[in-house]
């Protein structure tokens, strides 16, 4: 015989007031009948029947305070069961055999919490080895983003390229150049100026087996798309149980360009990099540039590509073989030293490496590493390399609390802090937004006086 | 007005009595079955809910079991892609996912459809093509709008419907997306499932026009208003819909005049409506109620063999419950797994 049990209907709720009797014994009862009203501190509710029969006894006379959830309040007998079969139940008030165990009471009823599993390990894999005499082709980075599109382009149909002017135009940055001529207007897209729509719809159309390479004209518009990047993109994979993939690229120069004020000069790195589902990939030279982004077309699961409008016109060598793909999650090791370790990527890069050459001058032996990915971070370089030099400091341009460098430094200490010499300093943009005068900008970015002068803090030279 | 259909607008009695499209006895008994199947699971969902099996927010579709089940029958199962919001039990009970497996994931345990990390709000299925489940206001939209995106480029003919509500239709992206489709015709069917309220506010208090069908004028997109709880208007007018995105001709919007019996979520005491007005709908409207009187009026069934229907899912739907009671949570370890795909 149904019992009818004292509903929870809050998450939070424990017990409640049982009000009113909409029914009495003998009515006959349908799903979705209302039985009875109930009243928790926030609301009031009705019960309603889930159960077909006759309303055979009121266990909880109307009124009573205090009623706990999962309290048998009636007896419903259903069609064809007679009363006799019926167990007297008035008079247990515990019901007979408890349906179901709270969550919150089976918790504190459980010997001990399960222990949490370790987090897997990312193993980055080191980069490709050269052929021997391999040709070096002298580009800009803007050559190198092109190509690798143009190559994964050639190389598999469901890639294509959604964004604002990225076709007839050719790109506000003239990255996607000549895409549309060689490509066609099926593959090489131009939307409206609709961030949150055309994300939403790439991300759909990774789910149904694309494979979309979404360019924002630049990071601070894809603002308006970041749920779909992190609710919809970074999270499906998990919330699916594994089923659903997206994999898709979302690319775009990141970061201050010059003089273009507060809303068209904010560095994400640290923003997406704090998102599980992720792949976050910040290059600094065109090599890189061109091997990490053919690998993050590669790559099953959506990965942000944060590039650098300062940096696009900045040349580099780029190997010339046939398909040169570098690995995600790995940094490279820019200068080997022993003195000195600074951790900078992207347009931070630029101002680490200058102040190196001066330092190296000076007879500081730098180890300078370009993380290129920030998500997986490659912790292990770091640390292996500040076990050599006892001294860390880190250079981005984003904004101090809850930086890359803040993150680094965190990881430092946990798993190097018996080889720390010194403390960890940060060398980032200045805690505002950015300013649009052109000595306030050049005060807000970080410069290459700072990290000397950083370095010569943590190797007491100064 | 240049319209390129015309909007079936609010009829007479008479009038829709004329027009209603016929269903066969199989049709009927086919509706029957799956609204019924909606209907009992969602009262056993709310049960457990109360019971403390199912945590969080829980949407119940109960009273609107027309609409999913009328575009579902027009629609090619397997073939033409769903996506919806976070009231998406009864979608994937119609496209045909297991009913255990629904349950499971309501009670967070390992046999549920998402392996019990997704919860009540985030199913999916990419054999069924059932792409959520999805907690955004409005998010399934453009995520739609990308199915059809995918299908046009594949040019594998199929069909994307995305369901949304009266409430997520205030949403920037919906008219990001309505331009985009349109601007490239891709095979989408908008649904636009008005139940009256977003949550607690009535379509009155948050939409400046509320006739939804019309939503999509400014951008040339076809529009009708259908009475959602008649599953033979719902049909009728969705494989049209469908016919007209499959065909090429781009996106079309269905405007289902529905209403939700139960609250915004299991927490929602809905007082912001009468209880006169949700009377008259159960008693009125009830879109089982009317099947079922056809089908006995008609003499294709009688109390009793449909009373045997009843109890047949019933006994689905007890198996339901008891698999997803009964089933272990997930493995520790999942903590770990599906964040990303090693390469």
């Amino acid at each position: 015989m149904p019992q009818i049990l004292m509903p929870a209907l809050s998450p939070t709720m424990e017990e409640g007031k049982l009000s009113k009797w909409l029914v009495k014994v003998g009515d006959s009862v349908k799903s979705g009948d209302v039985l009875a009203e109930i009243e928790t501190d926030k609301a009031t509710m009705e019960v309603e029947s889930v159960d077909e029969g006759v309303v055979k006894e009121l266990l909880v006379e109307e009124g009573t305070e205090g009623v706990k959830v999962n309290t048998p309040i009636a007896l419903v007998l259903a069609e064809g069961e007679t009363a006799e079969a019926a167990p007297a139940a008035k008079t247990a008030p515990e019901p007979a055999e408890a349906p179901v165990v709270p969550a919150e009471k089976a918790a504190e009823d459980a010997p001990a919490a399960a222990a949490v599993p370790a987090a897997p390990k990312f193993e980055a894999q080191s980069d490709p080895d050269l052929p021997e005499g391999v040709e070096m082709v002298e580009m800009t980075v803007r050559q190198a983003l092109n190509e690798a599109m143009a190559e994964e382009l050639r190389r598999d149909k469901d890639v294509f390229v959604m964004g604002e002017e990225v076709a007839e135009y050719q790109g506000a940055y003239k990255i996607t150049q000549n895409l549309l001529q060689e490509f066609g207007p099926e593959r090489i897209i131009d939307t409206p100026i609709t961030e949150h729509g055309f994300a939403g719809l790439a991300v759909g159309a990774a789910f149904a087996g694309l494979k979309p390479i979404v360019e924002f004209m630049t990071w601070n518009f894809a603002m308006q798309a970041i749920d779909q990047i992190i609710n919809s993109a970074a999270k499906q994979l998990y919330m699916s149980g594994g089923q659903v993939k997206a994999p898709m690229v979302f690319r775009g120069p990141n970061g201050a360009a010059a003089r273009v004020g507060a809303q068209h000069s904010q560095d994400y790195s640290a923003w997406y990099s704090h998102v599980p589902g992720l792949t976050v990939i910040a290059p600094y030279s065109a090599a890189d540039a061109k091997g990490l982004l053919k690998a993050a077309i590669r790559s099953p699961n959506p990965v942000v590509f944060l590039e650098n409008e300062i940096l696009y016109g900045s040349t580099g060598l780029v190997p010339k073989v046939d398909d040169f793909l570098l690995p995600i999650g790995k940094a490279r090791i820019a200068r080997k030293g022993a003195d000195v370790t600074i951790v900078s990527f992207s347009m931070g890069m630029r101002y680490a490496t200058q102040a190196t050459e001066k330092l190296v001058a000076a007879g500081v032996d730098v180890e300078l590493i370009d993380l290129r990915t920030l998500r997986p971070l490659d912790s292990d370089t770091v640390i292996e390399s500040v076990k050599k030099t006892g001294r860390l400091v880190t250079v981005e341009e984003g904004w101090p609390q809850g930086g890359i460098g803040a993150e680094i430094s965190a990881r430092v200490m946990e798993q190097a802090f018996d080889y720390l010499d010194a403390p960890v300093i940060r060398v980032t943009g200045k805690d505002v937004p950015m300013p649009y005068a052109a000595n306030l900008e050049k005060l807000a970015l970080p410069n290459v006086d700072e990290v000397i002068a950083a370095v010569n803090a943590v190797t007491y030279r100064s | 007005m240049a319209r390129k259909a015309v909007a079936t607008k609010a009829k007479t009695q008479a009038q829709k009595l004329a027009n209603v499209p016929q269903f066969t006895a199989e049709q009927d008994l086919e509706a029957y079955r799956e609204m019924l199947l909606i209907r009992r699971f969602e009262e056993k969902a709310g049960q457990m809910y109360g019971m403390g099996l199912i945590g969080g927010f829980c949407h119940l579709y109960i009273g609107q079991e027309a609409v999913v089940t009328g575009i579902t029958m027009a629609s090619e199962k397997g073939k033409d892609a769903q996506i919806t919001g976070y009231r998406d039990h009864g979608h994937m009970l119609v496209m045909g996912l297991d009913p255990k497996g629904v349950m499971a994931e309501l009670t967070g345990r390992q046999g549920g459809l998402s392996g019990g990390k997704g919860g009540s709000m985030h199913m999916f299925s990419n054999e069924h093509k059932f792409y959520g489940g999805n907690g955004i206001v409005g998010a399934q939209v453009s995520l739609g709008a990308g199915l059809a995106f995918a299908a046009k480029y594949k040019g594998d003919g199929s069909v994307s419907i995305a369901y949304f509500g009266d409430g997520a239709a205030n949403q920037g992206q919906v008219y990001e997306t309505f331009n985009m489709a349109k601007l490239w015709k891709l095979p989408v069917v908008f649904i636009i499932e008005n139940n009256k309220y977003a949550m607690g506010t009535s379509i009155e208090r948050a939409a400046a026009t509320t006739d939804f069908s019309m939503r999509g004028a400014s951008f040339d997109i076809p529009g009708e208003q259908v009475d959602g709880m008649d599953v033979r208007m719902v049909y009728d007018a969705a494989r049209r819909a469908i016919e007209h995105a499959r065909s090429g001709k781009g996106p079309f919007i269905l405007e289902m005049l529905t209403y939700r019996y139960r609250g915004h979520s299991m927490s929602d005491p809905a007082k912001y409506r009468s209880k006169d007005e949700v009377t008259k709908y159960r008693q009125e409207r009830d879109a089982i109620e009317q099947v079922k009187a056809r089908l006995i009026a008609s003499g294709a069934q009688t109390e009793e063999s449909l009373k045997a229907i009843e109890n047949d899912i019933r006994a689905i739907v007890t198996e339901a419950a008891d698999f997803a009671t009964n089933d272990p949570e997930p493995d520790a370890a999942e903590l770990w797994t599906d964040i990303t795909i090693s390469a």
